[in-house]
């Protein structure tokens, strides 16, 4: 049985280890549009930014692709995909499959023209965390765009450099979609508190200017100067290439329970690009985050070996800045009431539940990994509001 | 199978913990991970592995069964 996986990043990376791990002793390959594996990406926006990582960690080195027996096809786009025959099609020719995995992940999003301008970085690869890294070390002043995680944790690093920081982000706090309004207005105030200047409401309408010499009209009339812009807006699934192939495509590759490509045969779809039906959730989701490229891959592995597992992991992401670690398991939900459960919201550390009085749908925790646990369990098992905040009152929350 | 966590690489993000609680418990001072079982046995070995997968840190290796066991110690 020939297996080809599409994107040679951590999700395509970690299945095909796993694939091999398995018992999968037949063709194995891995294609990539870049000329080379990818780098481990986490770092990218953390440790290694702040020049505390020398260097990025290769998710696959030639020794293991090589040990392995992985076939890689690198540097060759693929084009599409021939449902019919059975056929990846590259730019230059066909890889013929019995199973296709899908794990050709993200791209940024882009603000139109805006980001081609020099001095305007986006951070998703290598290249672009040592150019934004060699551009951070030279400047004074960075303005970023987009107050998701990514832009929290950069204006984090720029601030540690002594790289004074704006951030402008259209919501109406920093990682409102991760972490709620509520919790998300508690950290901007403490990105706020360290100095950096956090604009909500408000969008970027133009950039002008060159490296090193930027002016960037808001669209509130305000004009921010920077040396150097981040644009961190979100990601969008890496599916250009799958239209008109009868895969169905809804932002990312619709995908069921056990992440097949809905209605078609001998695909299946892992990490950032897949839109599976999450039974725990019951909902149709997509999730860009580490852990669940990593965890679907091992079920993917699985499935596409004959199993039929559904992947229900309650997703997690965990984010370094502000000297800490925020964690959050589950999805908060934008209308969630919020009980702090280890700490209070003047703590540092601190552990929150979020959900709606009747189900939990998220715990949230800054530097408190391990009181977080049992919150988590509580979440995973399903408990009820009642039963979880009854158990915070149970035990002594004391100073995590 | 046995597993080991480098605890000069672990930075207890407790991943491992939320993969495999029966394997990987943390540490109540640091919050390092540490080993509930060793050697892991059959049942536990998906677990274990997802353990080792999962670490953002890649502090968890599987090693020979004559390697082992030392990791337990706080």
């Amino acid at each position: 049985m020939r297996i080809v996986v599409v994107g040679a990043s951590l999700g395509g990376v970690r299945t095909a280890q796993a694939l091999r791990r398995l018992g999968h002793d037949g063709p194995l390959v891995l294609v990539d549009a870049h000329d080379r594996v990818a780098v481990d990406r986490p770092p990218l926006s953390k440790a290694y930014l702040a020049g505390d990582d020398p260097e990025p960690r290769d998710l696959l080195t030639d020794e293991q692709a090589s040990s392995l027996g992985l076939e890689l096809v690198l540097g060759r786009p693929a084009t599409g995909v021939d449902l019919a025959s059975h056929e990846v099609v590259l730019a230059d020719g066909r890889l013929p499959y019995d199973r296709l995995v899908l794990a050709c992940g993200s791209h940024p999003r882009r603000l139109g023209r805006l980001t081609d301008r020099a001095g305007v970085h986006l951070l998703r690869t290598e290249v672009d965390a040592v150019a934004l890294r060699d551009a951070l070390a030279r400047a004074e002043r960075v303005l970023i765009v987009g107050g998701g995680f990514i832009g929290a944790e950069v204006a984090w690093t720029a601030h540690r450099r002594g790289v004074a920081a704006t951030i402008v982000e259209p919501l109406p706090a920093l990682m409102v979609r991760g972490l709620g309004p509520e919790l998300g207005q508690l950290m901007t105030e403490r990105h706020r508190r360290l100095g950096t200047d956090v604009r909500l409401g408000v969008g970027v309408e133009d950039v002008t200017g060159e490296r090193g010499r930027l002016t960037s009209r808001l669209t509130d009339g305000e004009t921010v100067e920077s040396d150097l812009v981040l644009v961190g807006v979100g990601t969008v699934p890496a599916t250009g290439w799958l239209e008109g192939s009868g895969l169905t495509i809804e932002d990312g590759v619709h995908c069921d329970s056990t992440l097949a490509a809905a209605g078609v045969p001998d695909v299946w779809a892992v990490g950032d690009v897949a839109r599976w039906w999450h039974p725990r959730l019951e909902e149709q989701i997509r999730v860009e985050h580490w852990t669940n490229a990593v965890e679907q891959s091992g079920v993917v592995a699985k499935n596409v070996l004959g199993d039929a597992q559904a992947y229900d992991a309650m997703p997690y992401v965990w984010s370094d800045q502000l000297g800490t670690r925020l964690q959050i398991v589950g999805r908060v939900r934008p209308d969630d009431q919020v009980c702090f459960v280890v700490g209070t919201a003047h703590d540092d550390a601190f552990v929150a539940v979020t959900g709606d009085g009747e189900h939990v749908h998220a715990v949230v925790g800054a530097g408190a990994t391990r009181e977080l646990m049992p919150y988590r369990k509580a979440l995973v098992d399903g408990a009820g509001w009642s039963d979880v905040l009854a158990r915070s009152a149970a035990v002594s929350p004391g100073t995590p | 199978m046995r597993v080991r966590v480098d605890l000069n690489v672990c930075q207890g993000h407790g991943v491992c913990h939320m993969s495999a609680p029966e394997v990987y418990d943390l540490d109540p001072e640091d919050g390092h991970s540490i080993v509930m079982l060793d050697p892991v046995p059959p049942e536990h070995e998906d677990g274990a592995q997802l353990g080792v997968d999962s670490c953002p840190e890649r502090a968890i290796s599987v090693v020979s069964a004559a390697v082992g066991a030392a990791n337990n110690a706080d």
